[in-house]
Formats: C-alpha cells, sequence, structure tokens
C-alpha cells in the first residue's frame, strides 16, 4: 500500500489536470489553481523538514569534531541569527520592510553574497568557453568560428572591421544570421524531443508504469 | 481720426477671433460633436469559464491617438436597449492590435444567463456620444476550450502511439533502442569512484518534486544508488528542496535494500543545503572542494547555477556526468562534463537502465511521435513555400489556450 496509495494519487491527479486543460467551464477552470495551491502549502510545510536536517546534519558534524566543523558551525549560527532577527527583532509581520534589521541582513549580507557567486559565472565562462573552443576535432573549430563570428559581431569593432563589404556581410548580421537560423534550428529539435519525453515520461508517471520515483524498481 | 477707427477696428477683430484662443463669449455655435462609435456587438466571451461578455465596435473617427483630443470610451451595460445604463468600465482610445478599426474589451462581471445590452460612450471635446448595441448578450461558460482541438488532437496521438507499444512490448516484442554513453558510463564512473576510496556525488538540480526532470534525475538516483552500493562505494545527496529530500531518501534507501546491503544505507546520505539557487551552489562548490569526490552526477533541473558547479567540478578532476532537459544550459554541461545526457535521454535513462518492457514501449511510441513532427515539417515546409495555405497556424495554440 506504500506505493500504491501515492500512484493512485499521481495518477488521479495528473489525469484530473489534462483534463481541466480542455475544460474552462467550472469546476475544472479553477483547478489548476487549487492544485498549485495545494502543492505550495506542502512546500512551504516541507520547509521545516529542510531545515531541520540542515541543523541536524550540520550539529553531528560539530559534535563529532569532523574535519569540516567549522563551516558547520557557520551554517548553525548564519542560521540562527537570521531566524532570530527575522523573528523577534523586526517589527513581527512587518519584517520584510525597509530598514529592519532582517531586511539590512537581507540586503547588505545575503544579497550581496548571491551576487558574487552569480559574478563568478563570468570566469567560468572563460575557463569552459577555452576548453570548449580548442579546435581539435572538425566540430571543434566549427564551434570556434561560429563563436569568433559571434563575439566580434556583438561588439562595435566587428562592424568597423567589416564596414565595407556588403550589408549581409556585416559582423554584427553575420552573428544574427547564425544565433536566429542555425542555432534556433538546432534548439527547436532539442525542444521538440524534450516536449515528447515530458509526454511520455508523464504517462508513465498517470500509468503507474514509472515507480522508481518512489523507490521502485 | 479716420485712420485711428480703422485700427481700433482691426485690433477688435483680432481680439474677436477664434484664432487668439479665446472663444467668442457669445458666438452661439456649440462645440464640435464627437462622432460616435458603430458596428457595437456583444456576445458571450469564448472558451472561458463564463461571467464574461466581450464587446467589440467600430472606433469613432475622431478616435485619432497623434491629435490628443479623443477622451476614450465608457462602456455602460443595461437590461434593455433603452436603459437605464451603468458604467461597468472605461477604456482609452485606439484599436486592436490585429484589427485597428476595432476595439475590444471584456465586462468580466456578468451574471450567466441574464441578457445584457451595452452602451459604448464615446469621448472628445467635453461631449459623449452614445451607440448601444441592437442584440443582447448573455455569458455562459464552456465545456470545452475549441482554441485547443490541435493540441487535443496531438495528445491523443502520443499517447495511443506510447500505449500501443507498451502493449507491444508487454506481448514479448523486441525492441531496440540506440546506446547512450552517458549511462553507459554510470558503472565505469561508480568504478572509478569505489577505485580511488573516494566519494560520489549525486545533485539532483534545484526545482522541486513537480519538476518532471527531478523525477527523471531521480530514477537515474536509483541505478546510481544500487551500483554504489554493490561496489560499497560512499554517496552523497546534497538537495536544495526539502521534498527532493525524502522522495531522494526512499530511492536511495530502496536501490541499497535490492542491492542487498541495506545496512549500509544511512539517512545522512541524503541532505539538505538550501532553497537558494546561489546558496546551494556555494554549498556544492564547497563540499566538492574539500571532498574531492572522484564522480559528480547533475540530473535534474538546473540554471544559471550550472556551470558554476560543473566547472569547479572539473578543477578537481572529477569524472561528471550530467542530463538536463534545460535546452539554454545543456552547452555549459557539454563543455565542463564528461559526458552529457540532451535533453530527451534525460527521460529515456529510466527504461534504458532497467530495460523493462513496459517502459521500452513507451520510448518507441515518442519516436512515432518524432516521425509524424518529421513528416509535418517537411510536409509543411512545401506548403508554406507554395504559399497554398499557411500550414504553421495548424500548430499555434492560442492566448486562451495559455
Amino acid at each position: 500500500m506504500k506505493r500504491e496509495i501515492p500512484m493512485i494519487i499521481a495518477g488521479t491527479v495528473g489525469i484530473v489536470l489534462i483534463i481541466q486543460y480542455f475544460i474552462p467551464a467550472e469546476p475544472f477552470g479553477t483547478l489548476n489553481d487549487v492544485f498549485s495551491d495545494w502543492f505550495s502549502i506542502i512546500q512551504a510545510s516541507a520547509i521545516w523538514l529542510g531545515a531541520l536536517n540542515l541543523i541536524k546534519v550540520s550539529g553531528d558534524k560539530i559534535y563529532r569534531r569532523h574535519k569540516d566543523w567549522p563551516y558547520a558551525a557557520i551554517i548553525i549560527v548564519s542560521f540562527l541569527v537570521m531566524v532570530i532577527i527575522g523573528f523577534f527583532f523586526s517589527g513581527g509581520r512587518r519584517f520584510l520592510d525597509p530598514g529592519t534589521p532582517f531586511s539590512q541582513m537581507y540586503d547588505y549580507v545575503y544579497s550581496p553574497l548571491t551576487a558574487m557567486m552569480f559574478a563568478l559565472l563570468a570566469f567560468f565562462v572563460a575557463s569552459a568557453s577555452y576548453r570548449a573552443f580548442r579546435a581539435r576535432t572538425r566540430e571543434a573549430t566549427v564551434l570556434l568560428l561560429a563563436a569568433f563570428f559571434v563575439m566580434l559581431g556583438r561588439v562595435p569593432l566587428g562592424d568597423m572591421l567589416t564596414g565595407w563589404l556588403p550589408r549581409w556581410l556585416h559582423m554584427s548580421e553575420v552573428a544574427s544570421w547564425i544565433m536566429n537560423i542555425p542555432n534556433i534550428a538546432g534548439q527547436r529539435a532539442i525542444m521538440i524531443g524534450i516536449a515528447l519525453g515530458t509526454v511520455s515520461t508523464s504517462l508513465r508517471l498517470i500509468l503507474g508504469i514509472e515507480r522508481s520515483y518512489l523507490g521502485g524498481e | 481720426m479716420k485712420h485711428s477707427r480703422l485700427s481700433f477696428i482691426l485690433i477688435s477683430i483680432l481680439f474677436l477671433s477664434p484664432l487668439s484662443g479665446q472663444p467668442p463669449p457669445d458666438s452661439g455655435n456649440p462645440p464640435p460633436l464627437v462622432r460616435p462609435a458603430e458596428e457595437i456587438r456583444a456576445f458571450d466571451t469564448p472558451n472561458d469559464a463564463g461571467n464574461s461578455i466581450t464587446i467589440t465596435w467600430k472606433r469613432s473617427p475622431d478616435d485619432i491617438a497623434d491629435q490628443g483630443r479623443f477622451d476614450g470610451y465608457d462602456i455602460l451595460r443595461g437590461r434593455s436597449p433603452d436603459g437605464p445604463f451603468e458604467l461597468v468600465l472605461s477604456v482609452p482610445g485606439g484599436g486592436n492590435e490585429n484589427n485597428p478599426l476595432y476595439k475590444t474589451c471584456l465586462d468580466n462581471n456578468t451574471e450567466d444567463g441574464t441578457e445584457y445590452y451595452y452602451a459604448v460612450d464615446a469621448k472628445a471635446f467635453g461631449t459623449t456620444t452614445r451607440a448601444v448595441s441592437r442584440m443582447p448578450a448573455k455569458s455562459s461558460q464552456q465545456w470545452f476550450n475549441t482554441d485547443l482541438v490541435n493540441m487535443l488532437i496531438a495528445v491523443i496521438f502520443l499517447s495511443a502511439a506510447i500505449l500501443y507499444y507498451i502493449a507491444g512490448a508487454k506481448s514479448g516484442k523486441k525492441l531496440y533502442i540506440r546506446k547512450i554513453a552517458g549511462l553507459e558510463a554510470v558503472d565505469e564512473a561508480v568504478g572509478r569512484a569505489t577505485e580511488m576510496g573516494r566519494k560520489i556525488f549525486f545533485v539532483p538540480g534545484t526545482q522541486d518534486m513537480d519538476n518532471v526532470q527531478t523525477i527523471a534525475g531521480l530514477t537515474i538516483l536509483g541505478r546510481v544508488a544500487k551500483v554504489a552500493a554493490e561496489y560499497e562505494a560512499k554517496i552523497d545527496v546534497p538537495v536544495s528542496r526539502s521534498l527532493v529530500m525524502v522522495t531522494a531518501r526512499e530511492v536511495v534507501k530502496e536501490a541499497y535494500y535490492n542491492a542487498g546491503r541495506p545496512d549500509s544505507y544511512s539517512d545522512d546520505m541524503v541532505y539538505y543545503l538550501t532553497d537558494d539557487q546561489f546558496g546551494y551552489a556555494a554549498g556544492i562548490d564547497g563540499l566538492v572542494v574539500r571532498q574531492k569526490p572522484a564522480t559528480i552526477f547533475y540530473q535534474g533541473a538546473f540554471y544559471a547555477e550550472s556551470l558554476i558547479l560543473a566547472e569547479t567540478g572539473n578543477s578537481i578532476g572529477a569524472i561528471q556526468i550530467a542530463g538536463t532537459a534545460m535546452a539554454s544550459q545543456l552547452p555549459f554541461f557539454v563543455a565542463a562534463c564528461d559526458y552529457t545526457l540532451i535533453g530527451e535521454e534525460l527521460f529515456a535513462a529510466s527504461a534504458y537502465l532497467s530495460h523493462e518492457p513496459k517502459l521500452l514501449g513507451s520510448l518507441k511510441g515518442q519516436d512515432l511521435g518524432k516521425l509524424a513532427i518529421i513528416l509535418a515539417l517537411v510536409v509543411g515546409l512545401i506548403i508554406q513555400l507554395s504559399g497554398a495555405y499557411d500550414f504553421a497556424s495548424i500548430f499555434s495554440v492560442s492566448a486562451g489556450g495559455e
């Protein structure tokens, strides 16, 4: 029964959601929103499972003096500081208002840290591009050339160098052509495959053929 | 004297003239009357859940945007063509995007089954002119969205094809599946971690259990965990969603049980880091740099964190197998990982790894869908180029169908 009940729920909800997509009349018209609300409630309730697990795993590392225990200590201290400041020192329900200690911690500690992680992406793009564009094979050479034209076409220098050529050979035009024609064609082929795969997987889940997400074979 | 009288008359004319910017005080001419909207039509809004009537009309000739003297329309509603009417909404001037001569708006506050007449007041120059719909309209809810007929046909065709091949596979028909390098490499990657005595990391993406990619990723986790259990390799599954944590624990526990090593399983193998996208990436990067796993799997839905994770894994020399259906992240994984499951391969993993006939049958049905799309592309290309018919319109889904 441990597997059958979730499978029945998943199958029923799946079929109902497919039907409601084609029927605007009530009660079908609003069922998608109802199920989305239910999922949000379950998701919000489950956050405590994650938070408690984080404290347990980190606490365990500190208790056992695990090799990386100082990091675990930082996690617990950061977690507690945000929770205590948010709950008790930021005006209750108005904790998100500008100027509250919680909002200041969010704006001046959390946001810059997130931005810093995102900014790292620029360096990783450079290192990954360097590896990907090495012209070792025919395909990599095509990739390198395409990247060269696109990058040059995206800056004024590209058009400056090719300004004497006919309009359709200007670097910005070449870059746009590469992005809009071969690139989009390739992406659409992948997207069609993904859409079919999604339908097939959903159907397997609804029919109960796919059980591995429930811990089955 | 004669000269001063002439000057007086000229100055008087100048001041009394409309050109001076001031209307004559008692000229007796009424202000120009705004010309009315025409062809007022009200009808039940199609393909909706009721309580809505669409009103459409031909714009007033005075509704000219660049003159800036038109004040818009008031839409009024009544139970009889003679009134009384009550104001329901006001809309600015200007036409519809697809047909600029006409203007359309919705009254989303009607009672189903009640007949309404609509009046449209055009407003300009401080005047108002009314036009009333001749026929009444009443709203009702529809039981089928006719804009989605093409979608329904596609769903029925694809589902029928998948079910047909599943039935065929159940009857023992042999089905061929091409080799997927990324999935073939799972055993090798786990074996490498075992030989090196290092951990395996499995990252199931940043989305929750309502995302089909996360579910597809967890099916691969089952296989990886089983092989890891058989090889007695250590596996870590850091997750970013509480529900994924609970599900992943069930998957890993079952895999260890099926491998005959239930005692080797621990709940701590699957742990929660944070819901935050970059916090999660930072947490995994830290773990990867400190613990130096031999093998890392990225299977699920990823966004901008994909390259941050994959490049960090690459920097420590881990063998990396990625799989996602996020088309924009695929190039990053291809550049930074050893193997990448591209789009549909992620969804095929479950069938590929288990070799269960029913799952393989669903892949065959999917292939039939792909064949139909290829045929449609070829036929569509010919018809579209010939100009005989707008073939692409068959596949368009209107805004009403989201």
